[in-house]
């Protein structure tokens, strides 16, 4: 559990973040939103110290951060930055047992971790462990940047705009991986974007920032349809909230009893694609799938609709 | 069509170095002497032609293999050949050379001077060319050029030594002094190779600071740029005083050999010299480095010693090696001024021949320095490629 309170951080007269407390859970994925400026890599910056705060403090676990020196408290917390950052001189095996290699660990822990590692992220160790970054496509090298961070076991990742340098496909895939492997391991993950649809799409709660201030730290669908603010509300997008509103809930969530002689979808497909498909195939219920493929169920557009309302 | 096809595609088979190096060679065989004869070491020569000094066969045999060098130079683009016809001709020029001054000089007569004159420099200059593009062509790597490098250094050292050249003029200079010339030779090395590790000494460190700290950029690397543009001779005046004073100061430093002239002011001038290139290129090489790797070292708990000695220094090592290239072939060039100021080095040959208008004893001081500068220059290039095989940050922007 990460506990901020009444975290300041000014460079002479300049207040880039004001006073802010927000507590993230174990085992849940923050997002920090906010347009340029809004301190919101600033305020990622100081949970590992990176940025020492003007006032306040940070409590991991219950235990204040400065009570260890700033390098020790970093190894302990994973770190991904956009453009990945990683080490242009060394492999790929070598980049990714960077903190392992720091405190210490035995080379065949290292070894075995490192493999694990790649495996997880889809990047034979055979073909990639011994490769230089510039041989990877930027989707492989964001990847092992994440393996990276998350090669000491970290109970704590931090992601600073991680896929902000992915074309749209790429980066889908690279968030289905956050989120595969958030759920593997149990990180707990404060990750920083200015991209409202992938703080929705990851966040369990999302932090909105403007000014260095937080104006409102919730659930998706809160924030849609209880902005605390009229900024929350310009930027979680008032001409299509009611669309980014459906796409927080999977047909499988929605779906109730019956059959439809409409089309059919998957139980893990969101309303917003349902309703996608209905438009499309000019239906008006669709077929609920499981994973096995058997039918689990059906949604009409009614149904659909009245979970697009606050 | 295919006619000029033809045409076109044969005369793109000339090749445009050959050209150029087969015309200077030419023009300087026609019009410049290939021999200089002197009655004495200090009298001025008088060219002899080529076929009044040598035997029948260098008559014909010498012009022969240039013809052949030449139509290989022009015709032939595989670089092996063209080094093989390169090298070749260079040794066939060298025994050419022997022979005329063995020929022209009375058995026993040690007063007589017979040198290489200006056609023999020309061509051997043009041979030299077609050799190192031969070189460049067939890419060899590092550890082969090394090798390549010691052995026409040696080779050519083995040649001096046990080969026909010792009635050669530079040959003639080199026995009269062959006892002061490895001690020259020695002190040489030592002040351009001493100085150079004592500026990368103080010149890294310098160069990290001036990079962590922007605000002392301007002004150190403002200072060294001025000292850079003093002329060496007024820099050798400037530390005479205050060098003159200290050793009449301190009984201790005037023990150490510290005088006002001498190796000392010599070494402190070269010192002073090389640390613009040093930490100039510490700080562009830092800065080169990517700020993402320097940002993610530190964000996984790197302290700031392992994030300079992990990532900053391996990435930037490239360009600071290259400025300690320029500071290696910049000293093994200056330390011959040196010898003015009574700092030894191979300079003092130079001088003394200019003193004595004895041109041969100017070059046993210059060609040696010129083969020293050119190695250093090879050796370090081939660290610096050994090093950059590693990627480096430079090509990850490339990427």
């Amino acid at each position: 559990m990460i506990q901020i309170e009444n975290l300041t951080k000014q460079y002479g007269s300049t207040t880039v973040v004001d006073r802010v407390s927000l507590c993230v859970e174990r085992n849940s994925i923050a997002v920090i939103v906010g347009t340029s400026g809004s301190g919101k890599s600033t305020l990622l910056r100081m949970i590992n110290r990176l940025v020492e705060p003007t006032s306040g403090r940070v409590l991991l676990d219950g235990a204040d951060t400065r009570s260890e020196p700033a390098h020790l408290l970093r190894r302990r917390i994973g770190y991904a930055i956009q453009g990945h950052g990683l080490f242009p001189h060394r492999t790929v095996a070598e980049n990714v047992a960077t903190v392992p290699r720091l405190l210490g660990w035995p080379e065949d822990r290292i070894r075995a971790r490192v493999s694990e590692l790649l495996g997880i992220f889809q990047l034979d160790p055979a073909l990639y462990a011994g490769a230089f970054p510039h041989q990877l496509s930027g989707g492989q090298q964001q990847r092992v940047g994440v393996a990276r961070a998350l090669a000491a076991e970290p109970g704590v990742l931090l992601m600073d705009e991680p896929f902000g340098a992915l074309d749209p496909i790429i980066r889908a895939k690279a968030q289905e991986d956050l989120l595969a492997i958030q759920r593997r391991f149990g990180t707990t993950v404060v990750l920083v974007t200015h991209d409202m649809d992938e703080a929705f799409r990851l966040g369990h709660r999302v932090a909105v920032m403007s000014q260095g201030r937080v104006l409102q730290f919730d659930r998706p669908s809160v924030l849609l349809t209880q902005p605390a603010d009229p900024f929350v509300a310009r930027m979680t997008g008032i001409s299509d909230r009611a669309l980014r509103l459906l796409a927080l809930t999977t047909a499988g969530e929605a779906a109730v009893p019956g059959s439809s002689a409409g089309p059919r979808v998957s139980a893990s497909a969101s309303l917003r694609e349902v309703l996608s498909e209905l438009l499309w195939s000019g239906a008006t219920s669709a077929t609920v799938l499981g994973e096995d493929g058997s039918a689990r169920g059906q949604l009409d557009v009614a149904a659909i609709l009245a979970r697009g309302r606050p | 069509m295919e006619l000029r096809l033809a045409i076109t595609s044969h005369s793109a088979r000339v090749d445009p170095l050959g050209l150029l190096l087969t015309a200077a060679a030419a023009a300087a065989w026609c019009c410049l002497p290939f021999v200089i004869f002197k009655s004495n070491r200090i009298m001025p020569g008088e060219p002899r032609a080529l076929q009044a000094v040598l035997p029948p066969w260098g008559v014909i045999g010498l012009p022969a293999v240039l013809l052949l060098t030449a139509v290989v130079a022009l015709g032939i683009a595989d670089a092996k050949r063209r080094l093989i016809a390169a090298l070749g001709a260079i040794v066939v020029l060298a025994l050419a050379i022997a022979a005329a001054a063995n020929a022209l000089t009375p058995a026993g007569n040690r007063i007589v001077r017979v040198a290489p004159g200006a056609a023999f420099w020309v061509v051997l200059i043009c041979l030299g060319l077609l050799a190192t593009d031969a070189i460049t062509r067939l890419r060899p790597r590092p550890l082969a050029r090394v090798l390549l490098l010691a052995v026409c250094v040696g080779g050519g050292m083995l040649a001096l030594r046990y080969g026909p050249f010792g009635n050669l003029s530079v040959m003639r200079e080199y026995a009269v002094n062959a006892a002061r010339f490895p001690l020259e030779l020695r002190r040489h090395v030592l002040l351009a190779a001493g100085s150079l590790i004592a500026a990368v000494i103080v010149g890294l460190p310098l160069g990290i600071l001036c990079h962590r700290t922007p605000r002392l950029r301007p002004p150190v690397l403002g200072t060294l740029g001025v000292i850079q543009t003093i002329p060496a001779i007024a820099l050798f005046g400037i530390l005479m005083a205050p060098l003159g004073a200290l050793a009449g100061a301190v009984p201790a430093a005037a023990a150490l050999g510290i005088r006002g002239i001498g190796a000392a002011p010599a070494a402190v001038a070269l010192f002073l010299y090389s640390l613009l290139p040093i930490v100039a290129n510490t700080v562009i090489g830092l800065r080169r480095v990517s700020q993402a790797a320097v940002e993610a070292a530190r964000g996984m708990g790197m302290t700031a010693r392992q994030v300079l000695a992990r990532v900053e220094l391996p990435l930037a090592l490239p360009v600071i090696l290259t400025g300690i290239r320029v500071v290696l072939v910049q000293n093994i060039g200056m330390v011959t001024v040196a010898a003015l100021i009574g700092g030894g080095g191979l300079g003092t040959f130079v001088f003394q021949g200019i003193g004595q208008t004895a041109i041969d004893l100017v070059l046993l001081g210059a060609i040696p320095t010129v083969v020293l500068a050119f190695s250093g220059s090879v050796l370090l290039d081939a660290l610096i490629e050994v090093l950059e095989r590693t990627p480096s940050a430079g090509r990850e922007a490339a990427a």
